[in-house]
């Protein structure tokens, strides 16, 4: 939370300060979890990890929901919140199919016109939160049904099945390059993107300091609402891109799909050090709380744990990252009044 | 009919002293609750005329029955977001609770205690939200978006994908029970005691009276001797407790407890709470309100679905009134005052207290 103000390139660092510094870092804990988990699970059954599905699964699992993460994290780091997400990779999900099966357009051409619509749709979001003044949460709920209730109106009954979507789509889903499935590029590299962006550009920074302090950022002079609208419409575009590679890896598009996935997508960022209430976080972090997620999911059975408890396991973890992020704060908070008393 | 929104709304506690300057009808009339009431009547009435068998009794009798776990949910969700927070844990804790009632049952525990327990559970699921929110001070968004997959994920665990169906028939018959030879169903008797029991806990009591000074500043409210984190305790176990009434009515009209039952009624819960007129900034709401945007949500569902449209479009309808209900009132603020730039309309009544400004507050007491 304090990054707004001492941009790192301003202290004189060691090997050591910087070590230190990166272990102090609130991903390197949830990434430590995750490893540990990795490694247990492992460790009881090889084939975990070092199998080519296990490798696959590991790799690929994890794609969608990474993207997703990452536009929910930029997206509460300016104290909103989108809800929609799930809804809107249904609604282009679909349209990635409808589009491969009734125009034959090329593949990337369909990517872009579904990534494009994902804007728009993410557009309405952050019109009516910037401009009506009315939290993300209520707006983003109303969305969440109409684009959902959208889809569902425009697929009717017929469902969209893998052999409806074009080959190459298909292939893309399950191919991939040097053992790295294709769709786990892809997420690597909007992830990529996004923590490069979200930690040196100037937009970058000022979701941040829209989150901090939506008032001060204001009388700062920063342009609070186009850079609302901007986090918006990345979620969006990053929803559909995540919408895309549903339909590439699941071939099957049905109307549940991605229903539920919002909150996934909230507790993933929280759980990577996302604060809810904005201005702190990053995407990375965000990213590795979905690893966290979508492995766990599958680890739970070979720690000898029915994978019916998946889902209170990740609320355990949940409620973990945040008691965690509160004691951190709070003494960070204690230390910081300690050194202005010094001084 | 959204003109009937530009009412400024007195139930705020805000310091809105020229409102009383206004006969009581109008501050009576002019409210959003009275808004939204109006709302429903117009839609039942052009429904009656126009759609067809929606006048007719089953009708009404099964838009009870199916309104009823939103209807009772929306009750303590009221108040738990007059206070600034929010709940979104409820429907897991009607699938909590209804398995843990089913679970008992299985085992051979007499079933009036197994309901008991199952309340009990239920109320230490809503307690442990507030625990964690007033105790440990975190921002219940997070906390219930937590628990809300801890308690879905108890419930699955503890039931797997199997559901438990074998219940007395007298006892799944009482939950579609009707009111002797009428068309009412039995289960209007619970819900009119426990809404009147939750509007004069809001509206007529000093409990009720510092839940709305939580909402508008909690400082404020600490200082004037509010006990703020009690109120939300109670609140939040109010809300897991009445969430638990509704699991084991859930698992008794369908016939089934099941870890997935209720999936999604947190949202539905919220979208009618707050299109009763109840403000996700904390402060300003009011249970006949919350009454009117429960049955608007139900009735044009019911007269959609009679009308042969699908539920599809039920779900857009459903998220567009979300969205207009909540866009409206900034949006004629914004109107009236540009109007109010151009040209030197008077408006005496009303001098400098702008209520229709947007709330600029923090949402969900974030300024701690």
């Amino acid at each position: 939370m304090t990054t707004v103000l001492d941009p790192p390139a301003q202290r004189r660092t060691t090997p050591g300060d910087r070590l230190t510094g990166l272990l102090k870092q609130r991903e390197t804990g949830i990434l430590l979890a995750f490893l540990l988990f990795l490694a247990v699970t492992t460790a009881i059954n090889p084939r975990f990890l070092f199998s080519s599905d296990g490798w696959r699964d590991l790799t690929l699992t994890p794609a969608i929901l990474v993207l997703l993460a990452v536009g929910q994290a930029m997206v509460i780091i300016t104290r909103s919140v989108d809800l929609s997400v799930g809804s809107i990779l249904a609604l282009t999900a679909y349209l990635t199919g409808r589009l491969g099966l009734d125009t034959g357009l090329p593949v990337p051409v369909i990517v872009l016109v579904a990534v494009l619509a994902g804007v728009g749709l993410g557009l309405v979001n952050g019109l009516l939160v910037a401009f009506a003044k009315v939290p993300a949460l209520v707006i983003t709920l109303g969305t969440l049904y109409a684009y959902r209730g959208l889809m569902l109106q425009w697929a009717g009954s017929d469902r969209i099945n893998a052999s409806d979507i074009p080959d190459s789509l298909l292939r893309f889903g399950t191919s991939s390059i040097l053992g790295i499935p294709k769709l786990a590029l892809v997420s690597f590299l909007v992830l990529g993107v996004a923590a490069y962006l979200m930690r040196t550009s100037r937009p970058g920074r000022e979701l941040y300091a829209i989150g901090s302090d939506p008032d001060a950022a204001h009388l700062y002079g920063l342009r609070v609402k186009s850079r609302i609208l901007l986090a918006f419409a990345t979620s969006g575009a990053l929803a559909a891109l995540a919408g895309v590679l549903y339909a590439a890896r699941y071939g099957t598009i049905s109307s549940g799909a991605g229903s539920g996935i919002e909150l996934e997508a909230v507790g993933a960022a929280v759980i990577g050090g996302v604060a809810i209430f904005g201005g702190s976080g990053t995407v990375l972090g965000a990213a590795i709380g979905a690893y966290l997620l979508t492995t766990i999911d599958r680890g739970l059975p070979i720690l000898g744990i029915p994978d019916f408890w998946q889902r209170a396991v990740v609320g355990l973890l949940i409620l973990g990252a945040i008691v965690l992020d509160k004691v951190l704060a709070e003494r960070q908070h204690r230390k910081l009044l300690a050194e202005r008393d010094q001084t | 009919m959204s003109s009937l929104l530009t009412g400024p709304e007195t139930t705020g506690a805000r310091p809105a002293y020229a409102d009383h300057q206004r006969p009581w009808w109008q501050r009576l009339l002019f409210t959003r609750d009275a808004a939204v009431l109006a709302l429903l009547v117009a839609v039942t009435a052009y429904s009656i005329t126009s759609v067809p068998f929606f006048s007719n009794d089953i009708t009404l009798y099964f838009l009870v029955l199916d309104l009823t776990p939103i209807l009772l949910i929306a009750l303590p969700m009221t108040l738990v977001i007059v206070t600034g927070e929010i709940d979104l844990s409820v429907a897991s804790t009607v699938a909590l609770s209804s398995v843990l009632f089913g679970v008992l049952h299985r085992d051979g525990v007499p079933i009036v205690l197994a309901a008991l327990l199952a309340l009990v559970g239920a109320a230490v699921c809503g307690a442990v939200n507030g625990l964690l929110v007033t105790r440990v001070g975190l921002p219940s968004l997070a906390v219930t978006i937590g628990t809300l997959a801890l308690y879905r994920g108890i419930a699955v665990g503890l039931l797997g994908t199997t559901a438990i169906t074998d219940w007395p028939k007298n006892w799944t018959d009482l939950a579609k029970q009707k009111l002797g030879t009428s068309m009412v169903p039995l289960v209007v008797i619970p819900l009119v005691v426990l809404v009147l029991a939750f509007a004069v806990l809001l509206h007529f009591t000093s409990f009720g009276r510092g839940v709305y000074a939580v909402g508008l500043s909690q400082e404020a409210a600490r200082f004037s001797g509010v006990d703020v984190a009690r109120t939300k305790l109670v609140l939040f176990t109010l809300s897991g407790l009445v969430s638990g009434l509704a699991g084991i009515y859930f698992t008794l009209r369908y016939g089934s407890a099941r870890g997935d039952n209720a999936n999604g009624l947190e949202l539905q819960v919220i979208a009618a709470v707050l299109l009763g007129g109840v403000s996700i900034f904390g402060g300003r709401g009011a249970i006949p309100g919350v009454l009117g945007g429960v049955f608007l949500i139900g009735v044009i569902a019911s007269a959609l679905r009679l009308a042969d449209y699908s539920a599809n479009v039920i779900q857009i309808v459903t998220g567009l009134l979300l969205i207009v209900s909540v866009v409206a009132p900034s949006l004629i603020g914004w109107a009236s005052r540009s109007r109010r730039r151009r040209g030197p309309v008077a408006t005496p009544e009303r001098p400098v207290v702008s209520e229709a400004a947007p709330p600029t507050h923090v949402p969900n007491g974030a300024s701690k």
